[in-house]
């Protein structure tokens, strides 16, 4: 009897493990017969759109399904490449231009150029600097671009007005930015001018091309980021935090600008166009932010990217994968992106309704004129990498105990050795 | 009967014996076993190879031989990172004294010791991602929960988790906190094994309670003490969770003078996209692990009590 008893557990735990292991090829997808396809994303405001998006193509294609799968941030890319690694990536997912390399080198990205050219996709309906990110250079097309993001400067009216400080014109200069944060800075209230972390997409990298600089030389190899120019556009930022402008790293830290932003603690914040949604249902703030252009340094630049779909080489369903990639980048999807105001929508002629979603904001036509002077975001190599060594390399120049032309000397050390990889 | 045919006879008997209980056995580990081997073993080895290997993320890597090791012995990442892991370790293992005197302390409650269990459990049930989270609240700089009560007593505050001098610290004190429960059940059931008898004795010999509990209760809790020292010093070795949640974000200035061993581990396999030197770091600290453990297996014979 006792036995008998520990018996069963033991007997339940190998009927599992070989469940487990013959698990995988029961779901072989024949004609009419509905399969399901999964669609990870990233945890945020853009869920619902999401939702919808999967909802629609269902509605077109009865036989297929469409499970949105989320994970948090930082999991969403250890999970993808345990999974696309082991065989258990969703079948497509979203991807950023930073991260792309690795998967498209290790042969993980479904190339979906037969698709495009069958269903007669125009390109031309995208922006040219977003499929320039994501091309590898291999003649392959990996998805097509949902969203584009580009920056601008987020700002609270009603600490412009308690400061006495006019809003910012359209053509303000670097100078006007500086001495704007400056006023408007209350260090004994706890107001700060402008929030200046070391942040390279919304932050130190639109300037460093309005210096005229680059971050990555156009061959690919060598880090620019110690020239004159870069080291111009990141004392831009060394600047705001010596003036006492921006709250320190280490409160930045702490509270990240833009939650700094939201709490009226931040005057001015420089940063893309994927925010507006989650700053507009604040309603707490959202009445108070207006959005101005980036200030010009030589002249206008605002780094540009966006995430793109692409789908995983082990999906077992691989034609239902390159349908659904087409529709979620394509134009009835990007306008339930606009009308949900998730994000500035890729497919041209669509920026109208996303707009038009948050009535409120009255200027974010701003983002869409920056696509204009749009530079592609830097991610030559594992771009993800050599991001990551900001801060490490970076800090000591925002708390001003190491010069700018160190600090980006020994970045750019660094950085190169990550390109030559 | 002479005795070789005795002694065969036994050796018959016996082997009888166990070759039918040898299958009941095996039948009865085969679930556990396969288990070890399918999640233990095989991972251990293949990560044991790939330490040797340069591999990238996806795909096969080639052998480079001992330069994986080489590279790791000589980057200051690596030092700081162990000497954080070690830190950190030793002022969680401060936890443990402070264990042993709730576990007392609740064991004399008379009523309702259950609840003084539970309570002191919660932590070890809940979320680290919650865990740290609310931790991160309370530590915050300029918002935080310590620096306002530091502020009434008139110590200035600190940025806790935004500083590397101190993060630490900070990720001790959650650390002991988290631990605690755990310790407080294992050191429980070990003060339940005294027998009441021996304090009994003792009061009759004119001990008072602190005389006791240096004399009965430590020398005979000291397995369970020992116990909960291994368990913790390998849990510690093991810490990731603290950093990875309670610094948020990669752009946390404090970042990289706080990470611990596993952080780097994480940073090198999912990040940087280095398998290989990723499978060095988990050899190099399950051999530091084993290390230390060894030693205080070494050191037990000093001090624990086994009647």
């Amino acid at each position: 009897m006792h036995k008998k008893l520990f018996l069963a557990p033991a007997v339940i735990a190998v009927a599992a493990l070989l469940a487990g292991c013959s698990g995988g090829g029961s779901t072989a997808g024949g004609d009419g017969e509905p399969v399901t396809i999964t669609y990870g994303i990233w945890a945020g405001t853009q869920t619902p759109a999401m939702q919808e998006i999967a909802a629609a193509f269902e509605k077109e294609n009865p036989n297929i399904k469409v499970k949105v799968v989320e994970s948090p941030w930082p999991e969403f890319w250890s999970t993808l490449q345990t999974g696309a690694a082991g065989g258990t990536a969703p079948d497509a997912f979203w991807m950023l231009a930073q991260q792309i390399r690795p998967y498209a080198e290790g042969g993980q990205l479904l190339d979906i150029s037969d698709a495009i050219e069958s269903e007669g996709v125009d390109l031309s309906n995208y922006p040219q600097a977003v499929l320039d990110l994501y091309d590898q250079g291999d003649g392959k097309i990996y998805g097509l671009p949902k969203d584009v993001d580009t920056n601008a400067v987020w700002f609270n009216k009603a600490l412009f007005d308690a400061a006495g400080v006019e809003y910012p014109a359209d053509d303000w200069t670097w100078e006007d930015f500086r001495s704007t944060a400056k006023a408007l800075t209350d260090a004994d209230a706890g107001v700060y001018g402008v929030a200046a972390p070391i942040d390279y997409q919304s932050g130190y990298y639109n300037t460093i091309f309005q210096a005229g600089g680059q971050v990555i030389s156009d061959d690919g190899k060598t880090s620019l980021i110690d020239s004159p120019e870069a080291q111009a556009g990141i004392k831009f930022w060394t600047d705001l935090q010596a003036d006492g402008s921006s709250p320190t790293l280490q409160q930045l830290s702490d509270t990240e600008a833009e939650t700094m932003f939201e709490q009226g603690k931040v005057a001015m914040y420089m940063s893309g166009a994927y925010w507006a949604l989650k700053i507009y249902d604040n309603k707490e703030i959202s009445a108070d932010v207006d959005i101005a252009p980036l200030p010009t340094g030589k002249k206008q630049a605002t780094v540009s990217s966006g995430i793109t779909n692409v789908g995983y080489i082990g999906t077992k369903h691989p034609e239902e994968t390159k349908k659904f990639l087409l529709f979620a980048s394509g134009e009835e999807a990007a306008k339930i992106q606009a009308k949900n105001g998730a994000v500035l929508p890729a497919f041209k002629g669509t920026e109208a309704t996303w707009m038009a979603a948050m009535p409120e904001f009255a200027n974010l036509q701003v983002f869409v004129d920056a696509l204009e002077y749009s530079v592609p975001l830097p991610v030559q190599g594992n771009a993800a990498e050599w991001q990551g060594l900001q801060a490490e390399y970076l800090t000591g120049a925002w708390t001003g105990e190491e010069s700018v032309a160190d600090a980006t000397k020994k970045y750019a050390a660094a950085i190169d050795e990550v390109l030559a990889g | 009967m002479t005795a070789s045919t005795l002694r065969a006879e036994r050796r018959l008997r016996r082997s009888a014996l166990g070759g039918r209980t040898d299958w009941w056995a095996l039948a009865m580990i085969a679930p556990a076993f396969i288990g070890l081997i399918a999640l233990y073993l095989v991972p251990f080895g293949t990560t044991f190879v790939k330490s040797f290997m340069d591999v990238p993320v996806f795909g096969p890597g080639e052998f480079n031989g001992v330069d994986n090791y080489a590279k790791l012995l000589s980057d200051d990442d690596f030092w700081r990172a162990l000497g954080n892991t070690a830190l950190y370790t030793f002022f969680v293992l401060l936890g443990i004294p402070l264990a042993i005197v709730f576990a007392s302390l609740i064991h004399q409650v008379s009523r309702g010791q259950a609840l003084y269990r539970v309570l002191f459990f919660l932590p070890v049930v809940t979320l680290p991602v919650a865990v740290g989270m609310v931790w991160r609240f309370i530590l915050n700089g300029d918002f935080g929960l310590l620096n306002y009560v530091l502020s009434l007593v008139g110590i200035p505050g600190q940025y806790w988790v935004a500083d590397d001098r101190f993060t630490i610290y900070a990720f001790a004190v959650v650390g002991i906190w988290m631990g605690l429960g755990v310790n407080l059940i294992i050191l429980g059931a070990g003060l339940q094994g005294i027998s009441p008898d021996l304090y009994e004795a003792a009061s009759l010999d004119g001990a008072g309670r602190v005389k006791q509990f240096f004399s009965i209760t430590l020398p005979l809790l000291s397995p369970s003490i020992f116990f909960v020292t291994v368990l913790t010093t390998i849990s510690a070795f093991q810490m990731f969770d603290l950093v990875f949640i309670m610094l948020g974000s990669v752009n946390n200035t404090a970042l990289q003078g706080s990470q611990t061993i596993v952080y780097l581990f994480y940073e090198a396999a999912f990040v940087q996209f280095k398998q290989g030197y990723a499978a060095t770091i988990a050899i190099v600290l399950l051999v530091v692990i084993m290390a230390v453990t060894a030693i205080q297996f070494r050191l037990q014979k000093k001090w624990v009590t086994y009647d």
